[in-house]
C-alpha cells in the first residue's frame, strides 16, 4: 500500500469557475456583490430599494437565486434593469457554474454592477465562491443578535454586514451593541451599516458603500474601454 | 471527491483504498454529513471498499502585531499574548484532499 500526497481543494471545480468569473469581472470593470442572509432578512427588499434609487441609465444587473419560483425576479424586474432568476430546484446555495450559465446571455461589458442575491441560507453559500468582489451579509433585527456566533463561517467572510429592519428595534429585544460586538468578534474587518428598507433610514450608507466599491472597479474598466476604443480607432 | 479518486486511480493504475481530507472548523462542512453521503455514493460501485479519513483542523488565527499563532475558542480572536485585536485567520477554512492510499493492481 502506498500513500500518495494530494494537496488540492475538494471544491476545485467551483474555485476554477469562480476564478474565471473574477477575471471576467476584472476585465470588464464589473463590481460583483454576493448577498447572503437567512430567509426573510430582506435581501430582495434591499435590492428593490437599491434599484429604485438608481438612475435609469445605470449599468446594473441582478441575479436572484431561489429553490423555487421566480417571484423575486418579478419583484425586481419592475425597476427596469436586467434581472434573471436562478432556480436551483433544491440546492440550498448558488455555485459558480449557475452564475456562469446565468450570465451567458448578457454582454459582459455592459454591466458595471452585478448584484447576486444568494439563496436564503446562512450555511452553505459561505463555501461557494461566485467570483464576487465582496460579500454582503444581511442580519435583520427580528433575528437573534447572536447569529454571527451561530453561523461564524458566513460572517467570517463578510466584507459588509447590513443590519436590516432597524425601524423594528423598539418592538424587539434585539441588542444592537451585542450584535456589533459579535460581528466584530467573528470578523473584525467587516464594515457594518444599519438600515431600514421600510423607512429608508440608513440606505445612504449602503448606497455609498456600493458606490465606493463600484467606482474602484469602473476605473479599471474605463481604462480597458479606452484601450478598446483606441484599438478600434486604430482599426478604422 | 469521487471524480478525483477515479482520476488518481487511473493515473496510478491502482485501486484507491482510502482518501484523506482536511476539513476546517469554518469550512461549513459537517464531517458526519460528508461521511454519510460519501458512503452512500461509494456503496455498490467499483470504488468500494473506499475509506474516508477526515482530519478536522481547528480555527487558528495569527496576530498581525506579534505574529503569535493561537487556537480561536469561543470566537475570541484577540491575541492571547499581546492582547491585540489585529489578528487574521491562519487556518480553519480548509476543504482539501490530503492524500490517497493506493494499492497497485
Amino acid at each position: 500500500m502506498t500513500r500518495v500526497p494530494l494537496e488540492r481543494k475538494v471544491l476545485n471545480e467551483n474555485d476554477r469557475l469562480a476564478a474565471e468569473l473574477r477575471q471576467g469581472f476584472l476585465r470588464h470593470g464589473t463590481c460583483c456583490l454576493n448577498l447572503i442572509s437567512s430567509p426573510g432578512s430582506g435581501k430582495t427588499m434591499l435590492l428593490e430599494r437599491t434599484l429604485a434609487s438608481f438612475e435609469p441609465g445605470r449599468r446594473v444587473a441582478v441575479l436572484t437565486g431561489d429553490i423555487q419560483t421566480d417571484n423575486d425576479a418579478q419583484r425586481l424586474a419592475r425597476y427596469g434593469f436586467p434581472v434573471r432568476q436562478i432556480t436551483t430546484g433544491g440546492a440550498c446555495h448558488l455555485d459558480a457554474r449557475m452564475v456562469t450559465n446565468a450570465l451567458a446571455e448578457w454582454q459582459p461589458d455592459s454591466i458595471d454592477l452585478l448584484l447576486i442575491e444568494n439563496v436564503g441560507n446562512l450555511v452553505c453559500p459561505s463555501s461557494y465562491d461566485l467570483g464576487e468582489e465582496a460579500r454582503v451579509v444581511l442580519l435583520s433585527v427580528t433575528e437573534g443578535e447572536d447569529k454571527p456566533l451561530k453561523y461564524p463561517a458566513t460572517f467570517h467572510r463578510a466584507d459588509l454586514v447590513v443590519l436590516n429592519k432597524v425601524d423594528l428595534l423598539p418592538y424587539v429585544p434585539f441588542r444592537m451593541d451585542l450584535a456589533r460586538e459579535y460581528i466584530r468578534r467573528v470578523q473584525p474587518d467587516a464594515e457594518i451599516v444599519e438600515v431600514s428598507c421600510t423607512t429608508g433610514e440608513g440606505l445612504d450608507g449602503w448606497l455609498q458603500w456600493i458606490d465606493g466599491r463600484s467606482r474602484r472597479k469602473s476605473e479599471v474598466g474605463s481604462q480597458k474601454s479606452e484601450v478598446r476604443s483606441q484599438k478600434s480607432e486604430a482599426g478604422s | 471527491m469521487l471524480e478525483a479518486v477515479r482520476a488518481e486511480s487511473a493515473r496510478h493504475n491502482a485501486h484507491v483504498l482510502a482518501v484523506g481530507v482536511k476539513i476546517g472548523e469554518l469550512s461549513g462542512v459537517e464531517s458526519e454529513s460528508l461521511r454519510f453521503c460519501f458512503e452512500a455514493l461509494v456503496q455498490d460501485t467499483d470504488l468500494a471498499p473506499l475509506a474516508l479519513e477526515i482530519e478536522r483542523l481547528p480555527w487558528r488565527n495569527r496576530c498581525r502585531q506579534c505574529a503569535q499563532e493561537f487556537a480561536v475558542e469561543e470566537y475570541r480572536t484577540e491575541c492571547p499574548q499581546c492582547g491585540s485585536a489585529e489578528t487574521e485567520m491562519a487556518s480553519g477554512r480548509e476543504l482539501e484532499f490530503a492524500y490517497m492510499e493506493i494499492e497497485e493492481t
